[in-house]
């Protein structure tokens, strides 16, 4: 019975291994990752910023580009972990480890006890109920001065070394490792659950949520742990953020910031895990140049490739780069349109 | 508190004129047009230049107002927003965050980033008293008076008119109505027009109450929003409603309750979207 | 002997020679990292800011104690990680000496800790709350502080029969320094405050506010809101009557801004504000310096934020004349200490316990002067202390 069962199944399976597996690109970009801090050790700062973003977008596309939940309000788990690493230091203990650790946990908290308003509904309610709990947060947050500084941010924020060894210098070295190190942790589990047969169940539900209830598929306590996992990643990504720039204001739990993460995720292209990884290096480093030329009017030429992006290639830069690929393979085979499969 | 009530409704009058547009693109498009906003701003910026610069008086600039971003609005719908109706919602958010970004920057670069500031003719100013404690701010009246006509007229339109009622076939059903032979997509430009051109005016008459700034898409889209979620699409009574409300809570709570404010109108929002998920006139639409 | 080639080519090699050692001796451009808002609500500081520094550097020279400047503009986008992350790179990898700018409090705050890692000077040009300096010992200011500007309003209040008066402030620090000091200086001298609001730092909705305020029957208004936002505050004054309701509008001048002064119509006029800077100082250095900046930049009149920038540049330049060039953090500003001149806003002094600006406050009321509102000056305090005493 197993044996048939083997053989029956046998391609589907190596499928689903082949596509679990490490392709080359994949490899070439975590090699690139590293191999920044030796050969860019000037722009370490802004990479580190690019990393944190990345995590923080990667914790979106759990839900947006897998589950299919569409939130507007992501930075309310991504502003709540920053802050609760931002104030644990700020009141003596500045151990990083487990202020990331704490700030994960805390948003985690708040993804499973708000996951289940963000549940009902069509995607409109959902986009307005996490975006309503991502202002509500920002105006508590903005009144009770006394704890988070208010509209003047948290100051005082002071880290010891990690693990003893490496403290947070001014050019951002050990900023950059730190930061690149969690993405990774954290990339790898996200693959992991991905690949795995809850990954599955939740793209069945982002592709067809009815006909998973009829598979008998348990989907709202599918979507509860992938929200709450989402959650506690984005409080993470927001805890790394305040370590690394010892620092947490306002805008972390702001609307421009989950509207940042979301074109972040779109740019890149959702539902590819890489696509958050580069949309955030894409857009900062874009935004990072244009800003250096022209002060006043680079917003005007975001726009502008934003637009032309969209016209050029559906499904963000991966959906560019894929299609290219695509191409560039058929040509290659001697087809002149790649073909299906 | 009577000047608090009818302050509220006079802005949420404003807010309906505003998110109208925003509205009814989503109900017969099922497009998330971030880029309301933009044309809001555009039809304030048209009515700046008129007014300051070539001292057009100031009741003649609201229908130029309106008129401007109705055509931009037509224009960009036929040649850039059509080819996306079937596209990924995501790429549709991609693409009309451009149009803001750009815009915003269109406008700080051609009249700076500072608030806009206009006169408006002397027949609209101050107050009148009417009892202790409840003085009616005549430009907030004015501005009542229109947008309470322009609702009925749009009311009259949407359940009187051959147009309006093919227009609310459409929302209901878009594959159905194209295929009863309505021009689903003239009615798609024509709406999507009409939805930009209140924008613009509502951005217009504005200017007094809300301040006129390059950042004006972004700042208001979170209410926008909100009128739209909470008053659901495909009539014009669920976002008046919607907007009435947001309008009265936010004002009343900034007034009373001013430690904090604008906190309530967000709870009023989850509250209501949880109750009622469609909206509380919205009708489920299918597509 | 030499052919010609081989001739031309060693002409060459001891020319670029002796070019190159110039080169070595020569010192290395002196770079000064300036971050601004630039874009964004209060993009007209940035503006503003820039403008009075290419002035400076336009009438000066950009060459001091044999040093070339080189000004690296920033925008920080008033977003205080942002602000951060540039003075980062700036000082690593621009190799900028100076870090300058800083339009508004919070901003300030997050680059404070950068100056003090990197012992790099750190002159506040725009903002105004009084901690700043205390956030590193490698600050100066050359713009002012909140309780500065609002003690000598809330002094002349009480003098003029003003005893009730309800506070607006926009709520963060330089807001709540401004209300702080007027409620202490005004109740210390017999006055009563009828009421309190704060309004939110992000997209203020004033309407209400303003409302409640006319509802509390006050004698005055008090009102702090950052430079820019005065327009909108004017707008709900007027349009809900409060002058007619005998209510007077007073505060710190950063509600009557010169930049947008002369938009805000007839509504502006009566209002009476303490402050260390208006464009229609009658002082021949500012006469010079409002022609030169209208000049300059069309269409725009100097204000309070501007002068800040002036001074930041002129404070500079003259440290730089006693320190022979050297921008060491502890030398530098050892050297700014006590240091004082004559500004277009009047005699500025560099306190040298608090690393400070001491000035003069004027007190000015808005009228029309040849078809145009300006704050003209009737009264003045000298030397106030940051601290508004």
């Amino acid at each position: 019975m197993t044996a048939d069962y083997k053989l029956r199944y046998a391609p589907e399976a190596d499928r689903l291994k082949a596509a679990a597996s490490w392709r080359p690109p994949e490899v070439a970009f975590w090699l690139l990752a590293v191999a920044a801090y030796f050969l860019l050790p000037r722009h370490l700062v802004l990479l580190s910023r690019v990393a944190v973003m990345g995590l923080f977008a990667l914790s979106l596309d759990l839900i947006l580009g897998y589950a299919g939940i569409i939130s507007l309000g992501h930075a309310a788990f991504f502003g709540l972990g920053g802050y609760a690493a931002g104030i644990l230091a700020q009141h003596g203990w500045g151990e990083p480890l487990s202020g990331l650790v704490v700030g994960g946990l805390v948003a985690a908290l708040l993804g499973f006890a708000t996951s289940f308003l963000v549940l009902r509904g069509s995607d409109l309610t959902r986009l307005m109920v996490t975006l309503g709990i991502c202002l509500m947060l920002f105006e508590v947050a903005n009144k009770i001065r006394w704890l988070t500084g208010g509209a003047d941010g948290l100051q005082g924020i002071s880290l010891w070394p990690i693990l003893g060894i490496w403290s947070f210098d001014l050019y951002g070295r050990t900023a950059y490792g730190y930061s690149i190190i969690v993405l990774f942790l954290i990339f790898l589990l996200a693959r992991r659950v991905i690949h795995s047969p809850y990954g599955l169940a939740l793209r069945g539900i982002k592709e067809n949520e009815r006909r998973m209830h009829a598979l008998g598929t348990p989907v709202v306590r599918r979507l509860v742990v992938a929200y709450t996992m989402a959650a506690g990643m984005a409080g993470l990504a927001g805890a790394l953020l305040t370590q690394t720039t010892q620092f947490v204001s306002l805008d972390v739990l702001s609307f421009g910031k989950s509207a940042e993460v979301l074109l972040i995720l779109v740019l890149g292209g959702s539902g590819t895990l890489y696509g958050g990884l580069i949309g955030s290096l894409a857009l900062i480093v874009a935004q990072y140049l244009l800003s250096g030329i022209s002060p006043e009017y680079w917003q005007f030429w975001i726009g502008i490739a934003f637009i032309a992006l969209v016209f050029l290639a559906r499904g963000g830069l991966m959906g560019l780069a894929q299609g290219a690929l695509a191409l560039l393979h058929a040509r290659w085979h001697g087809r002149e349109t790649p073909s299906r499969g | 508190m009577l000047t608090v009530l009818f302050d509220g409704i006079a802005s949420g009058a404003l807010l309906f004129l505003l998110a109208l547009g925003l509205s009814i693109t989503l109900g017969i498009m099922n497009f998330v047009n971030l880029a309301h906003g933009a044309f809001a701003m555009s039809g304030g910026y048209v009515a700046v230049v008129l007014l300051n610069r070539w001292g057009v008086p100031f009741l003649y600039c609201l229908p130029v107002a309106f008129v401007v971003p109705a055509l931009a609005g037509v224009v960009l719908e036929r040649t850039l927003y059509v080819r996306l109706y079937n596209a990924n919602p995501l790429d549709q958010v991609l693409f009309t965050i451009g149009i803001v970004f750009a815009s915003m920057a269109t406008a700080s670069y051609f009249m700076g980033s500072q608030h806009q500031i206009i006169q408006v003719p002397p027949f609209l100013h101050g107050q009148f008293h009417v009892l202790a404690g409840f003085d009616i701010g005549i430009y907030r009246l004015f501005l009542l008076g229109l947008c309470g006509l322009i609702a009925l007229f749009l009311h009259l339109v949407l359940m009187r008119t051959r147009f309006g009622s093919q227009l609310r076939a459409a929302v209901d059903n878009g594959r159905i109505a194209r295929g009863l032979g309505i021009n689903v997509n003239r009615l798609f430009a024509i709406t999507f027009g009409m939805g930009s051109g209140l924008a613009g005016l509502g951005g217009a008459l504005g200017i007094e109450i809300l301040n006129l700034d390059p950042v004006f898409p972004v700042k208001f889209l979170v209410y926008f929003l909100i009128v739209v979620a909470v008053g659901g699409t495909g009539t014009v009574s669920g976002p008046l409603a919607a907007a009435l409300i947001l309008g009265i809570f936010d004002v009343a709570g900034k007034y009373y309750i001013s430690q904090i404010g604008a906190f309530i109108i967000y709870a009023v929002m989850i509250v209501v979207l949880i109750w009622r998920p469609q909206g509380l006139f919205g009708r489920r639409a299918v597509h | 002997m030499m052919d010609r080639l081989s001739f031309r080519l060693v002409v060459a090699a001891l020319a670029l020679g002796v070019l190159m050692s110039t080169g070595a001796y020569a010192q290395q451009p002196l770079k000064i990292g300036l971050i601004l808002p630039m874009t964004g609500p209060f993009a007209s500081t940035g503006r503003q800011v820039t403008a009075a520094v290419k002035l400076y550097i336009a009438e000066h020279g950009d060459v001091v104690a044999g040093r070339k400047i080189e000004v690296l503009l920033r925008d920080d986008t008033n977003a205080p990680e942002t602000t951060k992350r540039f003075a980062q790179e700036l000082v690593t990898n621009d190799h900028a000496e100076i870090l300058t700018g800083f339009g508004l409090t919070p901003l300030a705050f997050a680059a404070a800790p950068i100056a003090t890692a990197a012992k790099v000077p750190m002159i506040v040009m725009s903002a105004g709350t009084l901690v700043i300096p205390e956030k590193s010992p490698y600050i100066l200011r050359t713009s002012f502080t909140l309780p500065q500007q609002s003690a000598p309003i809330a002094a002349w209040a009480t003098k003029h029969g003003i005893n009730k008066v309800f506070t607006l402030v926009t709520d963060y620090a330089p807001g709540i320094d401004a209300e702080t000091t007027f409620n202490n200086v005004f109740k210390a001298n017999g006055g009563q405050i009828v009421g309190e609001a704060r309004v939110p730092a992000q997209n203020p909705d004033y309407a209400p506010f303003i409302q409640r305020a006319k509802d509390a029957k006050p004698d005055a208004l008090f009102v702090f809101v950052p430079s820019g936002e005065g327009a909108a505050v004017m707008k709900q004054f007027a349009e809900r009557g409060l002058a007619k309701a005998g209510i007077k509008l007073i505060g710190p001048g950063d509600v009557t801004d010169d930049d947008i002064l002369d938009s805000m119509g007839d509504a502006a006029i009566g209002t009476i504000t303490s402050h260390f800077y208006s464009a229609a100082h009658p002082s021949a250095e500012n006469k010079a310096y409002v022609a030169a900046i209208e000049k300059a930049n069309p269409g725009m009149r100097p204000n309070f934020m501007s002068v800040g920038g002036w001074d930041g540049m002129e404070l500079i330049y003259e440290v730089l004349k006693k320190t022979n060039g050297s921008t060491d953090g502890d030398k530098f500003i050892a050297a700014a200490k006590g240091l004082s001149w004559v500004s277009p806003r009047g005699k500025v002094t560099i306190d040298p316990r608090t690393r400070d600006i001491i000035q003069d406050v004027y007190m000015r009321e808005v009228k029309r002067v040849s078809g145009h509102l300006y704050n003209v000056e009737f009264d003045q305090v000298a030397s106030v202390a940051p601290d508004g005493k």
